[in-house]
């Protein structure tokens, strides 16, 4: 992989996040000024004129980067929107880190805002260029290209649909309750496994408690030159590794594909993992907040970032190996399935679990002694999607 | 007509009421799906027809029931069945007449014959009941004649039997006493004409396509055949019901038998066939009769969202755009001929076309890979509750094409139940949904049989 590692050469020293979920009384604007707030609001010696720069993520809550800077009042500073499919959040932090990586600002910002739930539709709307009309993305939906993934998965390892029905209700479980524990989650109450797997059906196997919430939110980070960090905060997170693929769509056309992994996501976790020096993921990383779109992306995703081997996936999480007293907790604060997944603030929203979980501020779901985490955001569907890893740690070094 | 018939084939749709949902008696009722209409039918039934002979030069297309006016339906029809630019397509449309002057043309000039209809009636109507959906196709030109054109007459009249208001798409009918007290005279009239003209005294078969019910109850004393006297057997099809009928004959004749052809729209068209040595040997793969006994039933209610009789509750997504003409102009190869391309360096199969080989990098030297007319099996599937369809839920495949290539596709004519990794299928054109009165025209995957007599053929074939 060609990227020349981004290890502690910047830190994040401040973060927000609003509550996500329905916000039927909170604009665009609305969203960000509330994350915005948080975030400054925590950083007592940077105020708005001391930020440089600004990256804008969103999907479609807003174009260009006047969405933010006509909210925030930004003072002619320069912001960048930028569109990456659901790994936007993830994009706008990466391109902001390069920012300050770069030399070229000292005191920059991501924000990630997506406003959902005005649409009235359900799931994700789609700007789409006028087409010839052919292309399957046109008319399939997210749920129903992600279901994709559980026939492939069994049929290849051999896995009983009910196993694999069992352990899709088992991430689904982990990540309600883990999410009843966050006070800014979308769906604060656990789920019984009865109930996720008598849901009315979305796509394939996948019901409603398989698929992440479409919710209203915004997320922020302030990003600084690692050697500065202090200057800022006491309890900086440190940035050790960022990598993004974007696939060429082959496994949409290649019969080689199986629909078992996103080597999107393969290469991406080895490019971050370089970086951040890490060679055993599942002994070195203290948490993931990973890519739960739909139940069995986050089974496939064990394997593919390698906390599972290939095919013992599924059996890991029924194991327990990946709920919040597992081995490697993944999602502790919900994930997208229950803390919500307003497109272009996920990336930021997943930086920000592990920011709260540096600095012993998670509450009841705080985990012992964490000091390195990993983010991983996904956009697209399977045979063909951009992956963003990120591997962030509370000490330098 | 001077061109001989050299080859002929039918497509019937595979859904069907039940008989039961619409006072019928006996049996059910064909229906084409909420994706087909006279313009995918006419290119299934062609398909099958044209398969083995060289690119006719001109495709007469006749419905009553056009997807487009103002706009030339057979140019989708010529380019979903890859036939050169230089050559003619023309659509007739407006009346069950219509598929006789394509005949006529067809006949005069060497070329094939498309006539398709969907026929729709009021909920309880006799239309609704006594119809039937398909198309037929006959290849008219130079090569071993399945049967020789011997003799045709014609007879005009104006009076009032049947008709549609445009735009309606369901019809009256005078009573039916009228029009049948017409018909029969005219029908007497043609026959002993075109018998007199040839000398004969008496056919083998006769058939006999008419919009009056009252002709069909009696036509087996109207006109006298020694073997055989039919009508459509899929009840009244319109533009398609002659040569529906027409198939059932040449499914089953002899060789050197004569086929009286009675087409009494409007008047009443003759036409005298005699069949050859050839016909056993290009009889249509899979008869009408087997076509018309296959069949999967659609609910009622579902039936009658599909022509906007009924309107039921959609998914709660946003209707697609419309398809954009200049896009879809670019994309023709592939949008209506299901062409992709293969990497000259690496062989890798791209549907849809790309200028770069996905695998090995290689820029614009690609082959064109026809894939319509090829099947393959399914890798993964779902059932969509959630996208928009014009009848949900929406069932998608990942489909590996045999001999090389993927592509991810709506799978039709199927219920979900029977999707399954490894399931076999074939292609069909079909109309995805209709957004801003533009038809969105592109193929879908349908399973085929296993297991069964016609193992490896798709269902409705």
């Amino acid at each position: 992989m060609a990227s020349r590692g981004i290890n502690d050469r910047v830190a994040v020293v401040g973060m927000g996040c609003t509550r996500f979920g329905e916000r039927w009384d909170s604009s665009t604007e609305d969203l960000i000024l509330e994350a915005f707030a948080e975030c400054i609001g925590s950083t007592p010696n940077i105020a708005k004129a001391d930020i440089d720069a600004y990256w804008l993520g969103t999907l479609g809550s807003g174009q260009s980067g006047l969405t933010l800077s006509r909210a925030l009042s930004t003072d002619d500073k320069p912001v960048t929107r930028v569109e990456n499919y659901c790994a936007t959040g993830s994009e706008a932090f990466r391109n902001a880190c390069y920012g300050v990586a770069a030399g070229a600002y000292d005191v920059v910002m991501a924000m990630g805002v997506e406003k959902l739930k005005d649409s009235g539709f359900s799931g994700l709307m789609r700007a789409d260029p006028p087409s010839d009309g052919t292309a399957p993305e046109l008319s399939m939906t997210a749920p129903a290209a992600f279901s994709l993934l559980d026939p492939a998965y069994c049929a290849k390892h051999g896995v009983h649909p009910d196993e694999m029905r069992a352990a899709m209700t088992h991430v689904a479980w982990k990540n309600h309750d883990n999410g009843s524990r966050n006070p800014k989650a979308q769906f604060r109450s656990p789920v019984s496994r009865e109930t996720i797997d008598n849901a009315v059906k979305v796509a394939g196997r996948l019901g409603v408690f398989d698929c992440s919430g479409v919710s209203d939110g915004a997320a922020c980070a302030l990003i600084v030159p690692a050697e500065r960090a202090l200057e800022y905060t006491d309890t900086p997170m440190y940035v050790k590794g960022l990598s993004l693929v974007a696939g060429s769509t082959r496994g949409a056309m290649d019969p080689e594909f199986d629909f078992t992994t996103f080597p999107e996501v393969v290469k991406a976790a080895r490019d971050a993992y370089a970086q951040a020096g890490i060679d055993d993921p599942s002994a070195q990383l203290s948490l993931a907040e990973v890519h739960d779109c739909f139940t069995p992306t986050e089974i496939i995703l064990m394997e593919d970032l390698g906390f599972s081997e290939a095919g013992n996936g599924w059996k890991d999480v029924l194991s327990g190996d990946f709920d919040a007293d597992g081995r490697l907790p993944i999602n502790p604060d919900g994930g997208l399935k229950s803390f919500g997944h307003p497109v272009g603030a996920s990336g930021l929203r997943m930086l920000y679990e592990a920011w709260l979980q540096f600095r012993g501020d998670a509450g009841d779901r705080q985990l012992s002694d964490p000091h390195t985490a990993l983010t991983h955001n996904l956009g697209g569907r399977p045979g063909g999607c951009v992956s963003f890893v990120s591997v962030v740690g509370r000490e330098l070094g | 007509m001077t061109a001989p018939l050299i080859a002929y084939a039918t497509y019937l749709p595979r859904h069907r009421l039940a008989g039961a949902d619409i006072r019928l008696r006996r049996g059910d009722r064909v229906v084409a799906s909420y994706d087909e209409d006279s313009t995918t039918m006419a290119v299934a039934a062609a398909a099958r027809a044209l398969d083995g002979h060289p690119p006719p030069t001109n495709v007469y297309f006749a419905t009553s029931s056009p997807a487009y006016l103002d706009k030339t339906n057979a140019t989708a029809i010529h380019a979903a069945l890859g036939l050169p630019n230089a050559s003619f397509a023309t659509d007739l449309c407006g009346t069950g007449r219509s598929g006789f002057a394509a005949w006529r043309a067809a006949a005069a000039t060497g070329g094939v014959a498309l006539t398709a209809d969907v026929r729709v009636g009021r909920p309880g109507s006799a239309d609704e009941r006594l119809g039937g959906d398909g198309a037929a196709a006959l290849l008219f030109g130079d090569g071993p004649a399945i049967a020789d054109v011997l003799a045709t007459t014609s007879h005009t009249a104006e009076f009032l039997d049947r008709w549609r208001s445009p735009g309606s798409i369901t019809g009256e009918q005078w009573e039916e006493r009228f029009g049948a007290e017409r018909y029969a005279a005219l029908i007497r009239a043609a026959v002993d004409q075109i018998l007199d003209e040839t000398g004969l005294a008496e056919v083998d078969h006769v058939v006999v396509a008419c919009p009056n019910g009252g002709i069909v109850k009696r036509v087996g004393t109207l006109v006298k055949a020694l073997k055989s006297t039919r009508t459509s057997l899929i009840g009244y099809s319109g533009v398609a019901d002659a040569g529906i009928a027409l198939a059932s004959v040449l499914d089953v004749a002899e060789p050197d038998e004569t086929i009286l052809v009675v087409s009494a729209f409007d008047g009443c068209d003759a036409v005298l066939l005699r069949t050859t040595t050839q016909l056993p040997l290009a009889r249509q793969s899979t008869p009408v009769s087997l076509q018309r006994q296959q069949g999967m039933v659609v609910p009622h209610l579902t039936y009658l969202s599909w022509h906007g009789l009924v309107e039921l509750e959609p998914p709660r997504r946003p209707e697609p755009d419309r398809p954009a003409a200049p896009p879809a102009a670019r994309a023709e190869k592939w949008k209506f001929g299901f062409t992709g391309t293969r990497c000259r360096q690496c062989g890798f199969v791209h549907l849809p076309p790309a200028r770069v080989c996905r695998r090995c990098g290689t820029t614009d030297e690609m082959d064109a890979l026809p894939v319509a007319g090829l099947r393959g099996v399914i890798a993964t599937h779902t059932v969509d509750h959630l996208a928009y369809s014009p009848s949900p839920p929406m069932l998608q495949a990942v489909v590996d094409v045999d001999g090389g290539g993927r592509c991810t596709i709506e799978v039709t004519d199927a219920e979900p139940e029977r999707l399954r990794v490894g399931a076999k299928v074939g292609f069909t054109f079909r109309r995805l949904f209709t957004a801003g009165g533009v038809h969105d025209y592109f193929w879908k995957a349908h399973l085929l049989d296993t297991g069964s007599e016609n193992d490896g053929k798709p269902r409705d074939q």
